[in-house]
């Protein structure tokens, strides 16, 4: 059952200066209302994955790997490669967030970077069979908060992005009488196929006021929610509402115009953080 | 949509532009909504568009167990979709999916800016969703019969909530996407709103469209809305007013 939350506790002081401050054009720490947090990412974070991005969003950590296994693909797409997409809110990040299987926010926050990924057909998955029918590549792609401070969608996105950009395909062998398929994970064959970038732009309605990327202050303010999964052409490929409270059609309108702009510096930052890996492999950081 | 692709589509329109089912791009399946359906529950509904149908039902609001799990300020809103075993072409297991799971979140958060919880605090109100007949549009079809629901029930609302689902079949901006269309289609966008007050309360989008053609999906699906929501008040009326005279 999905459940009323209970709404985080701001102290009556802070609240009114976030607020006041909106009325002005400001933000608490001296952004503007469309302005993102300094952004850092590092590929190739963990040596084991077979990709992975560690993102710094203001204090908002996140670390996204990519592990491929050989296994059955799905019977309506024989041809093609698998994605399933986890994520973790790991107690280690917020008070808030308890041990234990993924509660609604997480299973909603992987849903929304599946489908953002899924729809565009960022990854050609459609190169990724071993023997058609039988054998193809499953992408594993895990997500894990390690720190709290508002606007975790786009954080995870750019770190799940980054880390697909950067991943290798290991080598493989395969018996041509059994049909046994096996990874020699030491060995690369180049690159995932990547057919586009995309990148999520999460609006908050805090008051009456749009704002992107929330610390956590403004983001336990906000009433509502709007993901929009931007791609790098400029097309709209996928859109989630969440919160308590409505949004107008205006708003709307606000919202996606907020997330067009920029979308940009935000794809920019994951090709700029894939490239080195990308031109390694032979393959320049432009296209797939 | 992406997993089908690989099966042969269907053509979604035709010579006439007509689709699948006959319906022109701006028409609303067949809708048929019935309240009071439950004797148990304080309030019920069950919505048909076409082929999908949703019963809804609401308890509330009631006193909490566990009691912890209440707020001191208002009524805490307890929602769960799910569709039934034999919904679906496939058996659905009836073990939640993550897909039920967000969408008991989306619902909830469709609903919540409707009802006025501020007026019975340490209390809950529960909404059962039950999908009978899976065909495209289940959970818009939801928070239509929820809405009802919670009606019936007598719980105060700012406004009525009606959804609909509009898409892009064979690139053409269509209102009340039927299964084949989901299946098939381009995009898959399902929206709530409270037409009286112009507030939308759910709002997602599976698939690609071009800013001008999300204006476009936008526009055709809140026209739908309010229709389906000028429905939903007669069902009331005749349900409650009538006898009035």
């Amino acid at each position: 059952m999905s459940v009323t939350p209970e709404l985080p506790i701001i102290p009556k002081l802070k609240a009114n200066a976030i607020l006041n401050l909106l009325a002005r054009g400001q933000r608490i720490d001296k952004r503007r209302l469309d302005e993102y947090r300094e952004i850092t990412i590092k590929t190739g974070y963990v040596p084991n994955a077979e990709g992975s991005a560690y993102v710094k969003l203001g204090n908002t950590q996140v670390l996204a790997g990519v592990k491929l296994e050989v296994g059955q693909p799905y019977a309506d797409a024989p041809n093609e490669g698998v994605l399933i997409v986890n994520a973790e809110f790991i107690p280690a990040a917020s008070p808030s967030f308890e041990p234990g299987p993924p509660d609604e926010n997480a299973i909603e926050l992987a849903r929304i970077i599946d489908r953002s990924l899924r729809e565009p057909r960022v990854i050609e998955t459609n190169k990724l069979a071993i023997i058609p029918g039988k054998k193809v590549w499953i992408i594993w792609l895990d997500i894990y908060v390690l720190d709290h401070d508002g606007n975790l969608i786009d954080a995870c996105m750019l770190a799940s992005m980054t880390a697909l950009m950067s991943t290798r395909i290991p080598a493989i062998d395969v018996n041509k009488e059994t049909g046994e398929v096996t990874i020699k994970r030491e060995e690369t064959q180049g690159l995932l196929p990547i057919s586009r970038l995309v990148t999520t732009v999460s609006v908050y309605k805090i008051g009456n006021y749009l704002v992107v990327d929330p610390n956590q202050e403004e983001e336990a303010l906000s009433s509502a929610r709007l993901s929009i999964t931007v791609t790098e052409e400029g097309l709209i490929a996928g859109l989630q509402k969440a919160g308590l409270d409505h949004l107008t059609e205006t708003e709307i309108e606000k919202a996606i115009e907020l997330a067009l702009n920029n979308a940009p510096k935000l794809i920019t930052a994951i090709r700029e953080a894939a490239k080195d890996i990308r031109a390694k492999e032979g393959i320049n950081s432009e296209g797939g | 949509m992406g997993v089908a692709a690989e099966k042969e589509k269907p053509k979604l329109i035709d010579e006439k532009g007509l689709r699948v089912d006959g319906r022109r791009p701006d028409e609303l399946r067949p809708i048929d909504m019935e309240v009071g359906v439950l004797k148990n529950a304080d309030g019920s509904a069950l919505v048909k568009y076409g082929n999908t149908w949703v019963l809804a039902a609401v308890y509330g609001p009631r006193e909490a167990v566990p009691k912890h799990m209440t707020l001191p300020d208002r009524a805490v809103l307890r929602c769960r979709y799910r569709m039934l075993s034999f919904s679906t072409h496939e058996r659905k297991s009836p073990a939640p999916s993550r897909r039920e799971i967000e969408l008991s979140k989306v619902i909830r958060e469709a609903l919540e800016p409707a009802v006025l919880t501020e007026l019975y605090p340490r209390t809950t109100i529960d909404i059962f969703i039950e999908v009978l007949n899976a065909h495209g549009g289940t959970r818009t079809a939801g928070v239509t019969a929820a809405a009802l629901a919670l009606a019936d029930a007598g719980i105060p609302m700012r406004d009525l909530v009606a959804g609909v689902a509009v898409g892009k079949v064979d690139g053409i901006i269509v209102l009340d996407i039927n299964e084949n269309e989901d299946m098939y289609g381009e995009a898959d966008m399902p929206v709530a709103a409270m037409p009286g007050l112009g507030r939308i309360t759910l709002l997602q989008l599976n698939g690609v469209l071009t800013p001008e053609e999300f204006r476009v999906a936008l526009k055709l699906a809140l026209q739908g809305i309010k229709r389906i929501y000028d429905m939903q008040k007669e069902v009331l009326r005749h349900k409650y007013a009538v006898v009035e005279e």
